[in-house]
C-alpha cells in the first residue's frame, strides 16, 4: 500500500465519519438527559431535503445548512411535545419520527430528485495541509469537518467540564431527584431534544450539500440508527463517540481500500460491512449486562411525570 | 386552559376509538395539505380513498396488497405483545422472498403439487432464520433487539441486491437484475377466476385466524402477554422467558418470510430487486392502529393497502408524489400516539385541583436493561 492510497483512505475515513460523528453528538447529549429518540434518521432526512433545496433555491449554503438545522429542530419538537407534553412512549414515537421524516422528505423532494449544486469545497490550511499522511485527514476537510471537531471539543466540554452538563446528567440518571432539588428536568430535556434535532439536521445537510451533493429519497441510508448504536458502543462517553464515527466512517469506505488493494468484491456485499459493523459491536457491548447496566443513563427511556 | 387529567383507568373506548380518531385527523391534515398544494381536496380524497376499490379489479388488487401486511403485521402483534420491538419485518420479509427464490429456481423445471410447499416453506424458514439472528443475540447476549433487527433490514436488502445482481440473476435476461421467471408449480394459485388475486390472502386470513387462537385460548399466547405486561410477573409464575422469546421472534420471523415468499411466487413470479415497498415497516404501524388484535389488524392492513393504492392514483391522476403513502403512515402513526393520551388521560379545559393518589405512569414501558 503506498502513502497516497493511505491519504486518500484516511481523508475519506474522516469524511464519512463526519455525518455519522455530528449526529452521534447530539443524540448523546439527548440521551444523557434520559431521553431515546430513535426519530434521528427522520431528523437526518428532513435536515438533507431542506437543505438541498434551500440551496438549490437560493445558491446559499449558509442559508441549506441553518434551514436544514431548523428542520431537525422542528421535527424533534414534534417529537418533544409527544413524549413530554402526551407522556407517549419514546420508542414508538422515535419509530413514528423515523417513518414520518422518511415520508415527508420523500413527498417534498420529490422534484428536486438529482438536481445538481455545487457542494461545499473543502478548506485548505497553509503548511498543515502538506504534512504528510495525517495533512490532508486533517486539515485539507471541508468547514463543516472542521465544524465537527469543534463540536466535538464543545460536547466533551459541556458534558465532563460544566455546570449546566452536570445538570443535564443528574436529569438523565434520577429525573425525580433532580427535579427534587430544583433542576429544571423538563426544559434541560427539551433543550436536549432540540439539540439533537439540530445536530441530526446538520448531519442531513451535510450529506446533501457536501457528501455527495445531490438529493436522493432515503439517502442517509441507516446512519440515523448506526448513530445510535455508536452512542451505545461509545458507552456515552463523547471520546469514543469520535473515535467510533470515524471507525465506522472506515468500515464505510473499505470499497475503496479493496479497490486500491486491487480485489474484486460485490459492492453490495461491502455495502453489509457497516450494517455488519454495528451489529458486531452491540453484541460485544451488551453481552456484559451489569456493565450495560452501568454505563446507561438510569432514566433512559422512562417519561417523567410530575409537573406542576 | 386545557390540562390533562388523569383518568385513574385506561378507558376501554378510547383505546377502540384512537385509531378511527387518528384516520380522521389524518384525513383533515391530507385536506389541508391538498389545498395548499393546489389539488381539489374532495378530488384528491377520493382518488386515493374511493376510485382504487371503485371496481372489482381494485377490490382483488387491495387483496393482492392486503396479504403480505397483514402476514407480516399479525407476525408482528404477537411479538408486540411480549414488548419485544421486532422492527426487522422488512428484512425477514426479503429474507423470506430470497430463500423461496432460491428454490425455486432449483425445481424450476420441476412439476407436481409438492414444488410449491417446499417454496413456502424455504421462505418461512429464510424469515424465521432472520428473526431467529435477532432472538439468539437477544436471549444470549441481552442485545437491543431494535437496533439489531433495523441493521440486518439494511443487511438483507443488500444480500438481496447482490443476488439478484449475481448468482440468482437470470443468465438470459439481458443483464437485467432479475431472476428467471419461477415454473409454474411454484407459483401460487390464483384464487378467484380473472384476478391476481392468489392463495396468499388466504394463508394471511389463515394466519389471523391461527394467532387469534394462540393469544386468546392457548396457554402459551397467555404467557406471552403476561410477559409482556410483567416481566418479573411471568418469571415469578415460572414462564420460560427464554423460550417464549424466542417463539414470538421466530413465528413473526416465519410469517414475514411467508410474506416475502408469497410476494415472489404470486404477484411477481421472479426475483427482483423491488419486492416490498416497505410492507414490512407498513405492519408496524398497522400493528399498532390495529391494537394488536387480529381483527384491528385485518381493518387496519386492508387500511394500508388502500393507503398504497392510492398514492399510486393519485401519481398518476393528480400527478402527487408517491411518496405521499409513505408521508401519510408516518402522520396516521403520529396522531395515532398522540390520540392514544386518552386513554390514560382526559382532557379538562378550566382545570380544578385533584388529588392524585397513584404514581402515573401507564404508558410508560420498559425500553432498555
Amino acid at each position: 500500500m503506498d502513502i497516497d492510497l493511505i491519504t486518500n483512505i484516511l481523508y475519506a475515513m474522516i469524511r464519512t465519519g463526519t455525518p455519522l460523528l455530528i449526529v452521534a453528538l447530539g443524540e448523546l447529549v439527548c440521551e444523557k438527559s434520559g431521553v431515546l429518540n430513535l426519530g434521528q434518521e427522520g431528523m437526518m432526512l428532513m435536515g438533507a431535503v431542506v437543505g438541498f433545496i434551500v440551496t438549490l433555491l437560493s445558491g446559499s449554503l449558509l442559508l441549506g445548512f441553518i434551514l436544514a438545522m431548523v428542520a431537525g429542530v422542528l421535527m424533534s419538537l414534534i417529537f418533544g411535545l409527544i413524549t413530554m407534553e402526551l407522556s407517549a412512549n419514546q420508542v414508538a414515537t422515535g419509530l413514528a419520527l423515523t417513518i414520518f421524516g422518511t415520508g415527508l422528505s420523500a413527498f417534498i423532494g420529490s422534484e428536486f430528485v438529482g438536481k445538481p449544486i455545487e457542494g461545499l469545497d473543502p478548506v485548505f490550511i497553509p503548511v498543515l495541509t502538506d504534512l504528510p499522511i495525517i495533512g490532508r485527514m486533517l486539515f485539507g476537510q471541508d468547514l463543516i469537518v472542521y465544524l465537527s471537531f469543534i463540536l466535538f471539543g464543545a460536547v466533551y466540554w459541556f458534558i465532563n467540564h460544566s455546570r449546566p452538563g452536570l445538570v443535564l446528567k443528574a436529569v438523565g440518571e434520577n429525573p425525580h431527584a433532580a427535579n427534587a432539588i430544583g433542576l429544571p428536568v423538563f426544559k434541560t430535556r427539551y433543550l436536549a431534544i432540540i439539540f439533537g434535532g439540530a445536530m441530526a439536521g446538520l448531519a442531513g445537510g451535510y450529506l446533501s450539500l457536501a457528501y455527495t451533493p445531490l438529493w436522493a429519497e432515503n439517502m442517509s441510508a441507516g446512519r440515523g440508527w448506526i448513530a445510535l448504536a455508536l452512542v451505545v458502543f461509545a458507552s456515552w462517553k463523547a471520546e469514543r463517540v469520535l473515535l467510533g464515527a470515524w471507525l465506522f466512517g472506515l468500515a464505510s469506505i473499505l470499497h475503496l481500500v479493496f479497490q486500491g488493494l486491487g480485489f474484486a468484491v460485490s459492492p453490495n456485499l461491502l455495502a453489509i460491512l457497516p450494517y455488519l459493523a454495528t451489529v458486531v459491536v452491540l453484541v460485544i457491548l451488551s453481552s456484559n449486562q451489569t456493565r450495560s447496566r452501568l454505563v446507561a443513563p438510569m432514566s433512559l427511556g422512562n417519561p417523567f411525570h410530575a409537573r406542576g | 386552559m386545557i390540562k390533562l387529567e388523569p383518568r385513574g383507568e385506561r378507558s376501554a373506548t378510547m383505546a377502540y376509538l384512537s385509531p378511527v380518531l387518528a384516520a380522521l385527523l389524518t384525513m383533515l391534515t391530507g385536506l389541508l395539505l391538498f389545498t395548499l398544494l393546489n389539488v381539489d381536496p374532495v378530488e384528491a380524497l377520493i382518488t386515493i380513498l374511493y376510485v382504487p376499490i371503485s371496481d372489482t379489479h381494485g377490490i382483488a388488487e387491495l387483496c393482492v396488497k392486503t396479504a403480505p401486511i397483514l402476514l407480516c403485521a399479525i407476525g408482528l402483534s404477537v411479538v408486540f405483545k411480549a414488548k419485544i420491538w421486532n422492527i426487522g419485518a422488512e428484512g425477514q420479509l426479503l429474507m423470506g422472498g430470497l430463500f423461496g427464490s432460491y428454490i425455486a429456481l432449483q425445481l424450476i423445471e420441476a412439476e407436481g403439487f409438492w414444488v410449491l410447499p417446499i417454496v413456502l416453506i424455504a421462505g418461512i424458514l429464510g424469515g424465521m432464520f432472520w428473526a431467529g439472528i435477532a432472538a439468539i443475540l437477544k436471549v444470549r447476549f441481552h442485545t437491543n433487539e431494535i437496533l439489531t433487527t433495523i441493521m440486518m433490514n439494511y443487511i438483507a436488502l443488500n444480500i438481496l441486491l447482490w443476488a439478484v445482481h449475481g448468482p440468482l440473476k437470470d443468465p438470459e435476461g439481458f443483464n437485467f437484475p432479475e431472476s428467471a421467471l419461477f415454473g409454474d408449480s411454484a407459483l401460487l394459485p390464483v384464487l378467484i377466476e380473472g384476478t391476481r388475486v392468489h392463495f396468499g390472502m388466504a394463508l394471511a386470513l389463515l394466519a389471523v385466524v391461527a394467532v387469534w387462537v394462540l393469544m386468546s385460548r392457548s396457554f402459551y399466547g397467555f404467557q406471552i402477554k403476561v410477559m409482556g405486561m410483567d416481566a418479573g410477573a411471568a418469571r415469578l409464575s415460572g414462564f420460560k422467558e427464554k423460550r417464549l422469546t424466542y417463539f414470538a421472534l421466530l413465528l413473526s420471523g416465519g410469517l414475514a418470510g411467508l410474506a416475502g415468499v408469497g410476494e415472489v411466487t404470486g404477484p411477481i413470479g421472479q426475483l427482483i430487486p423491488q419486492i416490498s415497498p416497505g410492507y414490512g415497516y407498513a405492519a408496524i404501524i398497522v400493528a399498532f392502529l390495529g391494537r394488536l388484535h387480529p381483527l384491528g389488524i385485518l381493518l387496519a392492513s386492508l387500511l394500508m393497502a388502500l393507503l398504497y393504492m392510492g398514492g399510486e392514483m393519485a401519481q398518476i391522476s393528480l400527478g402527487l408524489p408517491l411518496a405521499l403513502t409513505g408521508l401519510f403512515q408516518g402522520m396516521l402513526l403520529f396522531y395515532l400516539l398522540a390520540c392514544d393520551v386518552l386513554i390514560s388521560f382526559r382532557i379538562r379545559l378550566n382545570p380544578r385541583k385533584v388529588k392524585t393518589s397513584a404514581p402515573l405512569t401507564p404508558l410508560a414501558s420498559e425500553t432498555r436493561g
